[in-house]
């Protein structure tokens, strides 16, 4: 049974490992890279704190 | 509640999600942590005895709850991710932050690596079975907790959520199991602890002990990467941080009295599975058996957690162009930091293949405690600058500063504890975090765009 879920587990491990190369690579030909690498830190705080005491 | 999937650009801008509540920063923090009570804590007993494990437990209890405190107050404050790096860069300076997301960038990822190892070295110690190598659980580990990163921190949180409360249950059970209020039937401290072998090295073993007393506690600090995906960072990160660090203060009190109550020092201080072990004592195959899970579960929530926050500290490197910005971007439809966590994921796997326990976990503390030691220093620069009343903070944390000098000094202890037993990877990690520093000085700040770093909308600093 062991040996059978040591099997399994490199079996799962390179199915997710390809379907994670395949999605990054669907988003990276999809989306221009401003868009994805347009996050910016601090926004939300840029709006709600007004840092009034 | 119900998250779209959709791909969620706002105007022109994709960001991380906002979905997070107090339980998943409990969730995130504690699960990191409580692999340290299945194992690791335990080598503190070899260095200095059952005695020197227990006292250690509440000095290195003192230093995390400063950690934790100290946190909660500038975190509460700077709520972005990156954590300790966001705070380093708005406190401190460039440099700084850049070796501080190094520090958060090696100490998760050799914490993962650990986990990795524990939990297939312990699922081949249960099969028992001739040939069986750790390799393809470890692989699973990584690969399958990489792709529930990358699919979303909301399902990541919840499922580290569950995982780390049957974790922390066990332990639970296993006290209750063991009636810990007799003394004599199953439990044993008196004959186990005596004043003759409490402290077989005196009190130069009680420091010794300090390094692997840091695995009670090691990585709480880790919730403040989640300060961008929680719905209100002032609210959830104190409450979080300081709900987890009571939980593990609890759940290290437990382990020390079941297992010092149970094993002679000699043993409980070289075993990998200090609580499995206390299972079998009982001689329940139940409590044997729900340990065994529990182990499992601990390691995996910690990888789980540590993957979560490395990606994020290194998102952040990238968001301020400290390293190529390639590594900013966020998935559109998950809104994860999905190159980072690809990028980390055939390092871990590296590690974790050639990398032997030991290593890896030495190298995971002497990073957590440089990021304490910075901790430390940061809080005063804080204070100093933007003293209390000048800006609006989620948490203020008490008798400063009185935790950050106790943390300073206990990090002082540590690292000569570190020194006595690995002196020469504590060198050469002094020495590449000083090579690094040289190359981001003189090379790679000059892409950094000054300006657009320093984000958070305070008043000038006093005294600038």
């Amino acid at each position: 049974m062991w040996t059978v879920l040591s099997y399994a587990c490199w079996g799962i491990s390179i199915v997710l490992a390809l379907w994670m190369l395949y999605d990054w690579f669907k988003v990276d030909t999809t989306f221009s890279e401003e868009v994805l690498t347009s996050s910016r830190e601090g926004e939300l705080e840029a709006v709600s704190e007004k840092h009034r005491i | 509640m119900t998250v779209t999937l959709e791909p969620a650009i706002h105007g022109d801008r994709v960001s991380l999600l906002r979905v997070l509540g107090p339980a998943h920063v409990w969730a995130l923090g504690v699960g990191i942590v409580l692999v340290g009570e299945f194992t690791g804590w335990n080598f503190a007993a070899d260095k200095g005895g059952a005695l020197a494990a227990l006292i250690v437990c509440w000095v290195v209890g003192l230093l995390y709850t400063s950690v934790a405190m100290i946190d909660s107050e500038v975190t509460s404050t700077v709520a972005a991710a990156g954590g300790q790096y966001a705070q380093a860069k708005h406190i401190v300076g460039p440099l700084m932050a850049f070796n501080v997301a190094l520090f958060l960038v090696f100490a998760y990822t050799m914490l993962e690596v650990s986990d990795a190892i524990l939990l297939g070295d312990t699922i081949v110690a249960k099969a028992g079975v001739e040939g069986l190598t750790h390799n393809s659980f470890i692989a699973a580990t990584i690969v399958v907790l990489a792709w529930l990163n990358y699919r979303g921190v909301l399902m990541t949180l919840n499922v580290n959520f569950v995982i780390t409360a049957i974790a922390y249950i066990s332990i639970v059970i296993l006290f209750f199991s063991v009636s810990p209020w007799t003394q004599g039937a199953v439990l044993k401290l008196n004959e186990l602890v005596t004043p003759g072998n409490a402290l077989p090295y005196g009190w130069i073993g009680v420091i010794a002990a300090f390094q692997f007393g840091i695995w009670y506690y090691l990585g709480i600090e880790g919730t403040t990467q989640a300060a961008e995906e929680v719905r209100s960072p002032a609210r959830s990160l104190p409450y979080g941080t300081m709900a987890g660090m009571i939980t593990l203060l609890i759940a290290a009190a437990m382990t020390w009295y079941v297992c010092a109550s149970m094993m002679p020092w000699e043993y409980l201080g070289i075993t990998y599975y200090p609580l499995w072990d206390a299972g079998k004592l009982t001689g329940s195959p139940l409590l044997e058996n729900l340990l065994f899970v529990a182990t499992l579960l601990a390691a995996l929530a910690s990888a789980n957690g540590c993957i979560n926050d490395a990606a994020r500290a290194w998102f952040s490197l990238g968001r301020d162009r400290y390293l190529p910005t390639w590594f900013s971007a966020v998935h559109p439809k998950y809104r994860t930091p999905y190159r980072s966590i690809l990028f980390l994921l055939p390092i871990a796997l590296a590690f974790a293949f050639i990398a032997d326990l030991n290593q890896a976990i030495t190298f995971s503390i002497l990073s957590g405690v440089l990021q304490y030691t910075f901790m430390s220093i940061n809080i005063v620069m804080f204070r100093k600058k933007w003293p209390l009343g000048s800006i609006r903070r989620g948490y203020t944390h008490p008798f400063h500063p009185i935790p950050a000098v106790v943390l300073f000094c206990l990090c002082v202890v540590t690292f000569f504890a570190i020194f006595l037993g690995f002196g020469s990877q504590l060198i050469a990690m002094v020495a590449f975090y000083f090579l690094i520093s040289l190359w981001f000085h003189f090379y790679r700040y000059r892409f950094v765009r000054r300006g657009d770093q320093f984000t958070m909308p305070w008043p000038k600093p006093q005294g600038y």
